[in-house]
């Protein structure tokens, strides 16, 4: 009852819906970049929508299983192989045992979620198997994982069987990204036209990015009165200022708190697509109220739930 | 003492700011309303998170009944609770000062101008506040250092920090509760770990909570029961 990793590919780490309620002691949240894959790769293999699961980035692993099971692979689009048959996307497959599966050339989104009948084993730390690599905790030894790991899974509550593709909850980002903000929660601590300036153009995600957070480069924000603010909470998809008015999206892994001015926050139902950018690829944001924000969660929702109805 | 204003964070977050300054009274009213916003376990509501003179509410916007949030912030508000952490007797932390485990001490007196023992005893004098938790799990930001030595931060941080350093940032004093890299001034090193997920508390330190700082050998150092 285990999966053996035979390459690691660049950063694959053990995830589940994240460490949540223990910010006020410090502890970051982490948890997938790309929630709604996370949700939909656990709810086609009929798990609980909050089981631990592989996120795969850019560049795949290869993995061997010991027993059958069903797994999926939802998110980034790689051409995936099972013994050198191509394997599907978006749909619950049997891996039968000793087969090898292996991720190979990436076509579009930078992170895929691979979730196995059952769920990944690994012992929660304060109540979460996410990885927060940073701090060393959860997951497998608080790291990503490395060749020759064997993760211990779950037994499948029953036998899934394997089904038909089903249509994608979230169609994968081309390299410039439309992602949605609200203003706030500290906009007047910027220039009357720093809110414009963030919408003018398009923001590049730097090199130095990661689960973190994303470094951007585009047209500077400017601060009223300076850059510095009393430290405070830093919600996920928060877009917060230092002093070179380059904005940094916090991401997954961020920090609790930071003491930096936050002009607007991503909308829940786009920190999917962020999390599907990498170094390189560029942002056009767009402002939304507060409804269209509610719309869009609606709309997704509605896309995950009756696939987890199906199989729970 | 009374402002306050309510913001959203996008469409999952909402905070509660109040004065803007770094201010115990100020930081009680934060933890006094976290406390009794996580006491009252509104459902969808994901993470209450005080800091200095704020405090964050994380929801799940499609599982929270928001006016029904947003009604019991406003009767915590006009109705304070009284704030927990007063009633807690202060925590008190050995300090194993200067020498190898403290190798910024020397430059904290030249700062100060005094004697590398008057520095520890002016550290250790002071009741502290943990005006909240951030950085990494457990890492307490503690104040308010007294003048004299509120050296500010090292001008290149260290790219490894010790577990268990102590350190003066400013006003600031904290006890780093991992290896991590860190700026702050190391003036020694506590032999009681300020985080560990497989203790039956993990975290040593919650918000409000007051802390005292007294010195020990590097012999008892070394044999501190690890807790």
């Amino acid at each position: 009852m285990a999966l053996r990793v035979i390459k690691p590919g660049m950063l694959t780490t053990v995830q589940d819906a994240g460490r949540w309620g223990y910010q006020a002691h410090g502890v970051p949240v982490a948890g997938p970049m790309d929630p709604c894959s996370h949700r939909l790769a656990n709810a086609l293999v009929g798990n609980a929508r909050a089981a631990a699961a592989l996120e795969v980035t850019l560049l795949g692993p290869e993995i061997e299983f010991d027993e059958e099971r069903v797994i999926a692979i939802a998110g980034a689009e790689f051409a995936v192989t099972l013994d050198g048959r191509s394997a599907p996307l978006h749909a619950p497959f049997v891996v039968p045992p000793g087969a090898r599966l292996t991720f190979g050339a990436r076509h579009r989104g930078a992170r895929a979620y691979l979730a196995i009948a059952g769920g990944i084993a690994t012992p929660p730390v304060l109540g979460s198997r996410a990885t927060h690599v940073i701090s060393r905790m959860g997951g497998l030894d608080g790291r990503p994982l490395r060749a020759g790991d064997v993760l211990p899974l779950f037994n499948a509550r029953r036998v899934q069987s394997a089904g038909a593709p089903t249509a994608p909850v979230l169609p994968m980002p081309e390299r410039d990204a439309r992602i949605r903000v609200m203003a706030g929660p500290q906009q007047d601590r910027f220039r009357a036209d720093a809110l414009d300036a963030l919408l003018s153009a398009p923001y590049t995600i730097r090199q130095d990015s990661d689960r973190m957070g994303f470094r951007l480069q585009g047209p500077p924000l400017a601060h009223a009165d300076g850059a510095d603010i009393i430290s405070d909470a830093t919600p996920l998809g928060v877009l917060q200022v230092p002093a070179s008015g380059q904005p940094i999206l916090l991401m997954a892994d961020r920090q609790t708190t930071g003491g930096y001015p936050k002009i607007a926050t991503v909308i829940s139902a786009d920190i999917p697509i962020a999390g599907q950018l990498a170094p390189g690829d560029t942002i056009r944001f767009e402002i939304c109220t507060p409804q269209q924000a509610m719309a869009a969660l609606i709309a997704q929702e509605r896309a995950l739930m009756p696939l987890e109805a199906d199989r729970s | 003492m009374t402002g306050y204003r309510l913001v959203a964070a996008g469409d999952s977050a909402i905070v509660i700011e109040f004065d803007d300054r770094i201010d115990a009274a100020v930081n009680a009213r934060a933890i006094a309303l976290a406390s009794a916003l996580q006491e009252a376990s509104v459902r969808g509501v994901r993470d209450v998170v005080p800091t200095y003179r704020s405090v964050a509410v994380y929801f799940d916007p499609l599982r929270t009944a928001y006016d029904q949030l947003v009604d019991r912030i406003g009767q915590e508000l006009r109705h304070p609770s009284p704030d927990p952490s007063a009633a807690r007797p202060p925590l008190r932390i050995p300090v194993c000062y200067g020498g190898d485990l403290g190798p910024d001490l020397p430059e904290v007196a030249a700062f100060a101008h005094v004697s590398e023992a008057e520095v520890v005893k002016r550290h250790a004098a002071a009741t502290y506040r943990v005006f909240m938790l951030g950085f990494v799990a457990g890492f307490a930001y503690m104040g308010t250092v007294d003048a004299s030595i509120a050296i500010p931060r090292r001008p290149t941080p260290r790219v490894r920090v010790p577990l268990g350093s102590v350190g003066i940032a400013g006003v600031q004093t904290g006890i780093y509760p991992a290896e991590t890299p860190g700026g702050w001034q190391l003036i020694g090193r506590t032999p009681v770990k300020p985080f560990d997920a497989n203790r039956a508390e993990p975290f040593l330190m919650q918000a409000g909570d007051h802390v005292q700082f007294f010195p020990i050998s590097r012999e008892e150092f070394t044999r501190w029961p690890s807790a």
